[in-house]
């Protein structure tokens, strides 16, 4: 029956793409919204059917007379699937609302509004399939699904030069990766017999091939969930798609690619071992650092919002890794303990990503800026939205009662369990990727109230920022629901692990039993004396005090007076005399110097008279990506010098291309005979 | 092994040899020579102490001798010739600015987790009460040697070959209660001697290339002349 | 839970603890301020004076910019709310309360996370220049801060096998006395990152108004009357708490651990004598140093994180294994 409801989602999903073609006929409120209702049902089947899998702990299989003839689609739905189904569920629900009003921004563009609509609806299919998919085949084919119908989302807006470079790369890395997670299958499927899971699931491997195996996993999955040095195509493509695509591709796309990693690794895989949970924890711990340095100097919104998702990603690996490390050294209770925070965070950075995001896309819907720099002052014109965005904002920078605390609290816990380990050497390294992950923490805060900071607050630096309006009800819907939702996850850990649990319980073959054993107000991962939280309690205590000191505090007070703010005696402050985003973050790139590749030019005008009066300065800043410089434009060179090379053999001579004929024709012939 | 179970005298051996540790770390993080110059004496004094120590812990009393010594040469005598030496080449306030500080706060960690991943199958053979303290003795030679790698004016390269010998004597008091007196003597009076001569030596090179910057050195090759 | 017999009183007994503390802090910053007059020869204001200037700002009418929004108003309660919250989990007088439960020090460590935030947005709120640069300032210490904070907290931890602080309260009161070379390291790494983060000379001043000295006071600089209030009080719990928590962790000598008027009493004092103590060694420190500029500070917290590193290390390499 569950497996029934996931086949309508998917069903819904492609029948979402097909009516969106409807709006190349007749431009109507069926048309517009006709497919957005559709996507929503996909939505809510796919939580239905996912939190079915995950409450009743199902393993659900089917064989579909889809594919080849003799190689039969193999479709499954278990607690792991059942998760992440839930997970891109949530956020297509939310999508689902936000979108009717946001599309129509592009009714007035080039581009028919039909293939935004086909697209999205094969995109939605594609990352359902990829879950469901059992058999190397079908995943492959899905997830060809899911990489090319974004590719067409992402260059959406193609009349963009730097779009269409930006959906290249995207195209690019997609299909190395695609082709390293083919070779990995190819791996497990020579141990296997054949290409289902099944099948990889019992085989033994050898120890060399099943590192080989999981390298090619983690290099493969790892392109496509953002992983650094593998992480250029996100910071390009995730912001020039439209905002609501932006959000499914970071929420959710990702999350994907994290889901194959699992499956490949702790399902068919199998036996793991530390070392490769050391790879991923150092792996995961750059990529956190990093990508924080990275958001903390942009000045683009979704730029900056892409690669706090290669932060975040880092963050699930860390957690990954932890798990890994304790699975590898037989302690299967901490490894649990470390796979439910990477997958709370998994769920976590999907809803208040996906919470920025379509923030993100309401200020541009408004103001038609993405540029920190121009905005200000939003909190005043956009109060709903301004709302909404402090939830992201306050969750994804890990504060207490929200949901980005719980996570990364429990991934500290997790941390914290080192000394169980015998090597003294692992004992040493875990807490300095503790405290790193603390450092990263800290740095995300700092970049977000830098956004918060600089787009809501203040004046409004631009004319479009001063007169923007509020969004429609549809986009508040569905980033409120998003927005309740950080909270109730935030407020009810013990609740979520209690339901997540049966992943764990389905790879590793335990449950954390005392994670949520002091009931529903306490979450204990090891034991009420190592470590306790109560996040409701927290959340009481905080609404308490406030409600008090208002009650107490505004009795027989007179009224607030509103008076100019403190100027030095200087005279009227303007918009330009405030913050800028470049200029909050420049403590931090002082400090942090070396991370990025820094250019910086400040031009001094003179006035004629007198020479010593300065009537203008321009200051230039502009930060790139050390990756790009150091790995990716020498290993395109290098592709460009091999393909000049080889090209050497197109001489244009016909006797030179009679002569290959003739050269092979004698090899052949000598090999028959 | 519960600390709580060990001798107070025990516990103070190990306060000690953590605290010869930190002067390694502080040698790598100070720019001026007159604060490494006493961070290297104060190693001296802390490697005198833990040197008596193990004498009471162990009941070796000839590593009292040893301990005198080592307070008399390496924190009184050798600091005092070098700081009258950068007194009269005049560079007693020179600043050398550290390229990269977190660098090499990283790089020192990273030696000190080696050389405990490297001491580790000596600590599990060995029987003696010091043995804990073996890793942290080759991080001291370690950490020497990344400060001699690391600077370019020849004093501080001076102190981090001192403080390689440093660590040598240590690792040799915690792993096998020192050595015989005829080779601790000789290898201190080595050292002396090899004090007295970079002295002369720092005057020449001084001459010769007008500078006592070490990168400098390869002005001495032929084609340079 | 490590509940006591009778819960109803444990919780009572929570509560007054929290109000105690609250009530306490101001008279712990009237201390400091008293010392330091004495130390730097002059004439010092009276120990209630704090007191005295937190009713001033109470009775006083609100005078807000212009443009101040909704969370301008709403940042003070939310700063004093997660300060009264984390003022409850730190054990003052007795361990073992239900409120050391609520959270451990990753927690704790998230609510003085959580008062900075809103107090750093409410200084952008206005769109002055100084707010600003209180904001980013703050930010980018309280980050550097951040892992020399959670290495020394490992350390602790890992001595203890816990993060609950009552638990760790304990484990130190009954290990007797040992010389661990972890917690001297570990000591000394949170008392820098506690003068770092309180806003203590070097690192930012607390009785400045210039604006190239400013951090906590140029966030703070358009506020008044009830909010400016609820700020102060809550810094100076802050302080209050940092002070507590290194006197209770590593010197637990007389915290009381069953909740009869006795060991109460012995806690209270106890907790007095520790606190005047440490305020000294704050004053002294900070009159003998002098106020860095704020690129140096990177250094200082870097001294730090390597101090709790170190502790770290030798807590893995010296006190543990066969």
């Amino acid at each position: 029956m569950a497996l029934s409801i996931a086949y309508l989602a998917v069903i819904a999903a492609l029948a979402s793409a097909v009516f969106a073609l409807g709006t190349n006929f007749r431009r109507n409120v069926i048309t517009r919204t006709l497919p957005f209702l559709l996507l929503g049902a996909s939505g809510v089947a796919a939580v239905a059917a996912g939190g079915w899998a995950l409450l009743d702990n199902l393993k659900l299989t089917q064989q579909l007379a889809l594919g080849l003839p003799w190689m039969h689609w193999h479709l499954r739905l278990d607690a792991l699937s059942g998760f992440f189904f839930a997970v891109v569920g949530l956020l297509l629900t939310a999508v689902s609302f936000y979108g009717p009003a946001y599309v129509r921004e592009f009714e007035s563009s080039k581009q028919p509004l039909s293939v935004l609509g086909l697209f999205t609806g094969l995109f939605a299919a594609g990352m359902l399939l990829v879950l469901l998919a059992d058999d190397a085949f079908a995943f492959m084919v899905a997830w060809e699904l899911m990489s090319v119908s974004s590719y067409f989302l992402v260059t959406y807006q193609h009349q963009n030069a730097p779009n269409r470079r930006a959906g290249f790369l995207y195209l690019l890395m997609a299909h190395v990766g695609a082709l390293a997670i083919l070779l990995g299958f190819g791996v497990l499927a020579g141990f296997g017999g054949n290409f289902t899971f099944d099948a990889m699931r019992a085989a033994t491997l050898a120890p060399l091939w099943a590192s080989i195996a999981f390298a090619l996993a983690f290099f493969g999955f790892g392109m496509k969930a953002g992983l650094v040095p593998v992480h250029a195509w996100l910071p390009e493509a995730h912001p020039v798609a439209p905002s609501h695509i932006s959000a499914l591709m970071s929420g959710v796309m990702l999350k994907v690619a994290i889901y194959g990693f699992i499956r490949v690794t702790y399902d068919l895989v199998g036996h793991i071992q530390w070392q490769w949970g050391l790879a991923v924890l150092v792996v995961g711990t750059t990529s956190a650092l990093l990508g924080v340095l990275y958001t903390l100097m942009q000045s683009d919104l979704k730029r900056l919002l892409a690669y706090s998702s290669v932060e975040n990603i880092g963050i699930i690996f860390m957690g990954l890794g932890l798990s890994m490390i304790f699975l590898g050294t037989n302690h299967p209770v901490l490894g649990v303990i470390g796979l439910i925070a990477a997958l709370y965070h998994v769920l976590n950075h999907a809803v208040f990503k996906g919470l920025l995001f379509l923030g993100a896309g309401a200020v541009l819907y408004r103001t038609h800026e993405r540029d920190l720099e121009h905005m200000g002052g939003l909190i005043h014109r956009m109060p709903v939205t301004a709302a909404l965005f402090l939830v992201g904002c306050v969750s994804i920078s890990a504060l207490p009662p929200f949901n980005g605390f719980v996570s990364e609290w429990l991934t500290f816990q997790a941390a914290l369990q080192t000394p169980k380990l015998e090597s003294g050497v692992l004992r040493a390294i875990l807490p300095i990727a503790a405290a790193l992950l603390a450092l990263t923490g800290a740095l995300a805060a700092a970049a977000f109230v830098k956004v918060y900071g600089v787009a809501f607050l203040g004046k409004a630096r631009d004319r479009r920022a001063a007169h923007a309006r509020e969004v429609p009800a549809g986009m508040l819907i569905g980033m409120g629901m998003l927005a309740v939702l950080c909270l109730v996850l935030g407020v009810l850990p013990t609740t979520v692990i209690d339901i997540i649990d049966a992943v764990p319980r389905l790879l590793i073959g335990q449950a954390p039993p005392s994670l949520t054993a002091h009931g529903w107000l306490w979450l204990t991962p090891v034991s009420a004396d190592v470590a306790s939280y109560s996040a409701p309690l927290v959340l009481a205590a905080i609404a308490i005090t406030f409600f008090i000191g208002r009650l107490l505090l505004r009795r027989n007070a007179n009224p607030v007076r509103r008076s100019a703010p403190w100027d030095c005696g200087f005279g009227p402050l303007n918009a330009r005399m405030q913050y800028t985003a470049a200029a909050f973050a420049q403590p931090i790139r002082r400090v942090f110097g070396g991370v990025w590749k820094v250019q910086e030019q400040v031009e001094v005008t003179r006035a004629s008279a007198p020479a010593t009066l300065v009537s203008g300065v321009r200051h230039q800043l502009h930060i790139s990506d050390w990756s790009w410089l150091k790995l990716y434009e020498p290993i395109g060179r290098l592709v460009l010098t091999g393909a000049r090379h080889i090209g050497h053999l197109h001489s244009g001579h016909i006797r030179t291309y009679l002569m290959y004929s003739f050269a092979t024709l004698l090899l052949l012939l000598w090999i028959v005979t | 092994m519960n600390l709580a179970s060990l001798s107070l005298y025990h516990q103070a051996l190990l306060v000690a040899a953590a605290l010869v540790l930190f002067t390694s770390f502080m040698m790598l993080a100070t720019a001026r020579i007159r604060p490494l110059i006493f961070a290297f004496a104060w190693q001296g004094a802390l490697l005198a102490i833990v040197t008596a120590l193990v004498a009471l812990v162990s009941d070796h009393p000839h590593l009292y001798i040893s301990a005198l010594l080592t307070l008399g040469l390496k924190a009184l005598l050798i600091p005092w010739m070098l700081h009258r030496l950068s007194a009269r080449l005049n560079i007693l306030h020179e600043v050398e600015p550290i390229r990269n500080p977190s660098m090499m706060l990283v790089a020192g960690a990273l030696l000190v987790i080696f050389s405990y991943y490297v001491a580790t199958p000596i600590v599990h053979l060995s029987t003696l009460v010091t043995r804990n303290t073996i890793a942290v003795s080759m991080a001291v030679i370690l950490l020497g040697m990344l400060l001699m790698v690391s600077r370019s004016k020849a004093v501080a390269q001076v102190v981090g070959f001192m403080s390689i010998e440093n660590g040598l004597f240590f690792a040799a008091v915690v792993s096998t209660y020192g050595m015989p007196m005829i080779v601790e003597l000789g290898i201190a009076f080595d050292v002396l001697v090899a004090m007295v001569l970079f002295g002369v030596f720092f005057f020449q090179i001084r001459a010769s290339i007008d500078s006592l910057d070490v990168d400098r050195m390869n002005r001495l090759s032929e084609k340079n002349e | 839970m490590n509940l006591a017999p009778d819960p109803v009183m444990a919780w009572t007994l929570a509560l007054i603890q929290t109000l105690l503390f609250i009530a306490a802090a101001p008279l712990l910053a009237g201390w400091v301020k008293r010392i330091k007059c004495h130390m730097q020869n002059r004439a010092a204001p009276s120990l209630f004076q704090p007191y005295r200037d937190l009713v001033k700002l109470f009775r006083k009418d609100v005078v807000l910019a212009e443009n101040a929004s909704w969370l301008f108003r709403a940042a003070p309660y939310v700063v004093f709310g997660a300060f009264i919250l984390a003022a409850s989990v730190v054990p003052l007088v007795a361990a073992h309360l239900p409120t050391a439960a609520i959270a451990d020090v990753i927690v704790l460590v998230g609510f003085f996370a959580l008062a900075r935030f809103f107090l750093a947005l409410a200084g952008m709120d206005i769109g002055t220049a100084f707010g600003g640069m209180g904001s980013s300032r703050e930010m980018t210490i309280a980050s550097l801060a951040e892992p020399a904070m959670l290495m020394a907290v490992f350390t602790l931890a890992m001595i203890a096998s816990t993060t609950n602080l009552s638990v760790v309260i304990e484990h130190n009161l009954h290990a007797g006395l040992v010389l661990r070379p972890s917690l001297l390291f570990a000591l000394l790494a949170l008392a820098m990152v506690a003068v770092a983060e309180s806003g203590r000379i070097p690192v930012d001043n607390p009785a400045t108004h210039l604006e190239l000295t400013m951090v906590h006071e140029a966030m703070i600089l358009e506020y008044s009357a009830r909010h400016l209030a609820l700020i102060e009080w809550a810094s100076q719990i802050k302080l209050m708490i940092y002070t507590v928590l290194i006197a209770n962790i590593f010197w637990p000598w007389g915290i009381a651990e069953a909740f009869t008027p006795a060991a109460l009493s012995w806690g209270v004092v106890a907790i007095t004598a520790k606190l005047a103590l440490l305020a000294m060694l704050l004053v002294v420190w900070e009159t003998v140093m002098a106020k860095m500029r704020l690129f140096r500070v990177p250094q200082f917290l870097g001294f730090a994180f390597l101090l709790a590193l170190l502790g770290m290390l030798t807590h893995v390499i010296l006190e543990t294994g066969t």
